[in-house]
Parts: C-alpha cells; sequence; structure tokens
C-alpha cells in the first residue's frame, strides 16, 4: 500500500466524517445566533435558552419526556433484565424461538410498531395518553435491555455460578453475591440507554401519544412543520447534547468490567 | 435449582405478545375489513382495501418508494464502503474512534438531523444566503422540498447502517489471499475487484438490507424535507391512520410494507448464516 493511496482514503473518511456532522454544528451554532429570520451570523446569545424557560408548553413537554423516559426505562430494564437471566438458561432450541420474538420489535420498521399499537389501544379502549406512551415504549425497549444484558451473561458463562450453589449459596445468595456484580454495569447502561431512546423517540410516540402527553420530540415536530425558528435550534441543541451525554454514560457503564472483551459498543 | 428462574422471562414475554405481537395480528385483521361512512371500522370482510393499493395513485407512491429505497441503498453503498475500507486500513484504537464518530449521529434522531438539513437548505437557509451575499445568485435556489433533498436526507440519515457491516466483513477479510493477489502480480484494482468485494459480499447484503428496510419505511425524512410530491409510502399510511381516518387502508399499506419487511430480513439472516459459514470455512 503506498502512502499516497492511504492519504487519499484518509482524506476521504474526514470528507465523509464533515458531510456527517456539519448539519449538526449549523444546527447548534445557529441556536446561538441573534437574527429570528435568516441565516446572517448577527452576533452571539443566550436568549433563545432563556425564552424556552419561559415557554410553558416547552416545559409542558420537558416533564411529560422526562416522566415518561423514566417510567419506560424503569419497566423496560426491570422485565429485560428478567428475561436475560432466565433465557440465559434454556436450551438452545426453546432459546431461539423465544430469542426471535425478542429481537423482532429491534428489526421491524418503526411505523408499524407504532401504528399496530394505536390499533391495540383502540381496540381495547384505551385513551391515548402517558399510559401509552410508556406502554410503548417499554416495548421497544425490552429487546435491547436483554441483547445487553446477555451480553455480559454470556461473558460470565456457568462456571461461576455453579461454583457458588456447590458451596452451599442459595439460588437468591448466588445472584445476590455472583450474578448481580456481574450484569450491574450492564443493568445501569440499559437504564440509561432506554432512557435515551424513550426521550428520542418520535415515530411511535406520533402514533400513541394523547393531547397530555406531548414530549419534546413531538412539541419540536409540530415547531418544525411551522417552519425554522431559534427556538427549535436551541431545542434540538439541548436534545443532541443530551443524547450524546446519555449515550457516552451508557457505553462507559456497558463497558465495565469487560474490558479484555469489550465486543461491539452497544451504540452500533 | 437453576431452571425454577425460567419463570422470569415471562413477564417480558407475555409483554411482547400483547404489546407487539396482538398489535401486529390486529393489523392483519383489520385490513381485511371494510371503512364505515365516518371512519369507523365495519366489521365485514373484504379484498377492496388490497386492491385498492393497485390503484395507479397509489402504484406511483409505492414506486416512488421502492425507486427512492434503490437509490438510497445504491449511494450508502457508493459513499459507505470506501469509509468502511479506510477504517478497516486504520490501527486498532483508531478504527473503534472512526466508529464511534460515525455512529454517534446515528443516535440523534431523525427530526432532528432532517431539521438541520432545512436550517442549511431552506430559500433562507444557510447556503441560499451565502450565494446572495456573494453575488453567485439573484434569486434564491429553491433546494428543499423535492425529490432530490429526500434522497440527500436519506442517505445522510442512514449511511451509518452501511458503514458497519461492511466494515466488519472487511475486518475479517483474510489479508494473506490479497497479498498472494499482489505477489502473483495483481494490480490494486483487480484485487479489490476479484478478491475484496466477493470475499465482503456478506457485508455489503446485510448493510444493503438494513439500509433498504429503514428507507421503505421511513416518514420522517420525506415529511421534513419533501414536498407534497414527494410522499413515500410512510407517509400515505401515517396520513390514512391519522387525518383520512381509513384504518382498513391503511393497515393493508402496512401489510405491504411488513411483507417487504419480512421477506428482506429473512434474506438478511440467510446472508448471516453465509457470512457465519465462511468464517468457519476460513479458519
Amino acid at each position: 500500500m503506498t502512502g499516497k493511496r492511504s492519504r487519499l482514503f484518509s482524506a476521504y473518511g474526514w470528507f465523509v466524517l464533515v458531510f456527517l456532522y456539519l448539519p449538526i454544528i449549523v444546527l447548534m451554532l445557529y441556536s446561538f445566533n441573534q437574527s429570528r429570520i435568516n441565516a446572517v451570523w448577527t452576533g452571539f446569545t443566550w436568549k433563545w435558552y432563556l425564552s424556552l424557560l419561559e415557554n410553558r408548553h416547552a416545559m409542558e413537554a420537558l416533564a411529560n419526556s422526562l416522566t415518561i423516559a423514566a417510567w419506560s426505562s424503569l419497566l423496560a430494564t426491570l422485565l429485560g433484565t428478567l428475561a436475560a437471566l432466565a433465557l440465559h438458561r434454556y436450551a438452545a432450541g426453546v432459546k431461539a424461538v423465544l430469542n426471535g420474538l425478542i429481537y423482532l420489535p429491534i428489526i421491524i420498521p418503526d411505523i408499524l410498531m407504532g401504528l399496530s399499537l394505536l390499533v391495540l389501544f383502540s381496540q381495547i379502549g384505551m385513551s391515548l395518553g402517558k399510559l401509552t406512551m410508556i406502554a410503548a415504549h417499554v416495548t421497544f425497549g425490552i429487546s435491547f435491555v436483554v441483547v445487553i444484558i446477555s451480553a455480559r451473561l454470556a461473558g460470565m458463562g456457568n462456571e461461576l455460578e455453579e461454583a457458588a450453589q456447590d458451596l452451599g449459596a442459595s439460588p437468591w445468595q448466588t445472584f445476590r453475591h455472583v450474578t448481580l456484580p456481574v450484569i450491574a454495569p450492564g443493568v445501569v447502561a440499559s437504564l440509561l440507554l432506554t432512557f435515551t431512546m424513550s426521550l428520542d423517540d418520535f415515530v411511535i410516540s406520533f402514533f400513541v401519544a394523547g393531547p397530555n402527553s406531548t414530549t419534546l420530540p413531538l412539541y419540536i415536530y409540530g415547531l418544525v412543520k411551522r417552519g425554522v425558528s431559534p427556538e427549535v435550534n436551541a431545542l434540538s441543541t439541548l436534545m443532541i447534547a443530551v443524547t450524546i451525554l446519555l449515550l457516552v454514560a451508557a457505553e462507559v457503564f456497558r463497558r465495565k468490567g469487560m474490558e479484555k472483551e469489550p465486543g461491539n459498543s452497544l451504540i452500533m | 435449582m437453576l431452571s425454577r428462574t425460567r419463570w422470569l422471562s415471562v413477564p417480558a414475554l407475555l409483554w411482547l405478545a400483547f404489546f407487539f405481537l396482538i398489535p401486529l395480528l390486529l393489523v392483519i385483521a383489520l385490513s381485511f375489513l371494510e371503512r364505515g361512512t365516518y371512519g369507523q371500522v365495519v366489521y365485514a370482510f373484504t379484498l377492496n382495501n388490497y386492491s385498492r393499493i393497485a390503484d395507479p395513485l397509489y402504484g406511483e407512491v409505492l414506486l416512488e418508494t421502492l425507486a427512492v429505497s434503490l437509490l438510497t441503498t445504491f449511494l450508502t453503498l457508493l459513499i459507505g464502503y470506501p469509509l468502511a475500507y479506510h477504517i478497516a486500513r486504520l490501527e486498532r484504537g483508531w478504527q473503534h474512534t472512526w466508529l464511534l464518530l460515525v455512529m454517534m449521529p446515528f443516535w440523534i434522531n431523525f427530526l432532528v438531523r432532517s431539521y438541520a438539513w432545512v436550517v442549511i437548505l431552506r430559500s433562507q437557509g444557510v447556503i441560499n444566503t451565502l450565494l446572495l451575499s456573494l453575488g453567485l445568485i439573484d434569486q434564491p435556489l429553491s433546494l428543499l422540498y423535492n425529490s432530490a433533498a429526500v434522497l440527500l436526507g436519506m442517505v445522510y440519515a442512514l449511511l451509518p447502517f452501511m458503514v458497519l457491516p461492511v466494515y466488519v466483513s472487511l475486518e475479517q477479510l483474510d489479508r494473506r489471499k490479497l497479498e498472494a493477489a499482489y505477489d502473483l502480480g495483481a494490480s490494486p484494482w483487480r484485487a479489490f475487484w476479484h478478491i475484496t468485494l466477493p470475499l465482503t459480499k456478506s457485508g455489503v447484503v446485510t448493510g444493503s438490507i438494513l439500509v433498504f428496510v429503514s428507507s421503505i419505511g421511513m416518514f420522517v425524512v420525506p415529511d421534513v424535507m419533501g414536498g407534497a410530491k414527494s410522499a413515500l409510502i410512510g407517509n400515505v399510511i401515517q396520513n390514512q391512520f391519522l387525518s383520512a381516518r381509513d384504518w382498513p387502508f391503511g393497515s393493508a399499506l402496512s401489510i405491504v410494507l411488513m411483507l417487504l419487511s419480512v421477506m428482506l430480513i429473512f434474506l438478511y439472516f440467510r446472508a448471516i448464516r453465509v457470512q457465519e459459514r465462511e468464517g468457519r470455512e476460513e479458519r
């Protein structure tokens, strides 16, 4: 491989990275621009962020987002962790079938999940609101939790638990002192990841949100349909910042204790 | 003793059965029912919802969706393959950093990322303002709300989906085969065409299917960046459910979308199996 070709590929790689990040960076920059109407830079300001604080609708959407994300991440992590613990023990054949059910929600297009949940809620007469939002967010969260926890359990193998049992530990003691410490960072990573996914979700929420459960992405969508404004830029910038922070935190926890074999990053 | 913990999976499985499987079955059932005058569902069997899809109006949307999805897949492959190639040639530590950088935007939601393009492309946007102030144009260009903008948005949104699987297959490539080709006097281009590309076929297939499945179900990007004419099937489905209130027809459209996706996902798993088999044969 000649150095010249190496440099060419390098330049190309950087070029694509610029393509991926430039729009996001431009959006963030313009959230600090004084001018309301156009793209001419007229000076730095925090005023769009301050005006968000006084915006009742934005604050309400933020509160809804946080409530829904908190509950759905807790529930999804609880259900997903328990399922991963159990799946770890199934025979290969049964496991494959159950895994199919568990992983399908990851690959099915969001729009299908959203509208099918809307159909379900209308059939059972459940009015759309925070509860339907939480139920929907738990549904897409569970699968990711199972993936993360299963990876940690697979890394642990069965030997440690068997040894503990041979030494007379009760199932609870085995879980408390052997299994839990191994999966704990994965549980934290799952909480952070499902929280982020819930905070970020637009498509599924779009179908199952009611009038009193508008979340930040839904609120942003309403504004985007009316046109570009510096408040949307500010709100989007905040969402991007929070998403990246939460993801980095989730990744740090996921890797904890897996230094030797960190496997694929969860955000990939 | 350990087997007693199996019931722990029951809550999650019940949850998914109730909130995932049953809703999908309901949509299938709904697609064979009639719509009443006021948008309510009438419990009478019909195949009309499916025959309506053949209507030129919807046939066109379906074709447009397939065309945009195919183009998106092709362009992400064209842009993504060399990027994956570049990453696979870096040192281990750098590979990880680059992959993180490529995947990070993927987690910022599509809505915000499409909106970022609106900020740049609209008539008072960054590009038009720049060109106007430089005196290169006297009228703002209409860069937004057309099919090209939708295509740009889709490629932008889905590129990471292509890079990752292609990178994985390039990473597993047995470099000795390439060295052998070079030793036998093959040009870099010939070596790439006859060795690298065929051996990374499974990554290309996986990436293409991931991108294609995501494209055909996409409705955020065309909704934000496209005009009325660049609606894709996702937009029509959304419209049937939330505005037109024709749920049975919306369901029939979704079933077509679902069948397409499932077919492709099936191919995806086959590609993965081939990849695993190839991996084993290598060793």
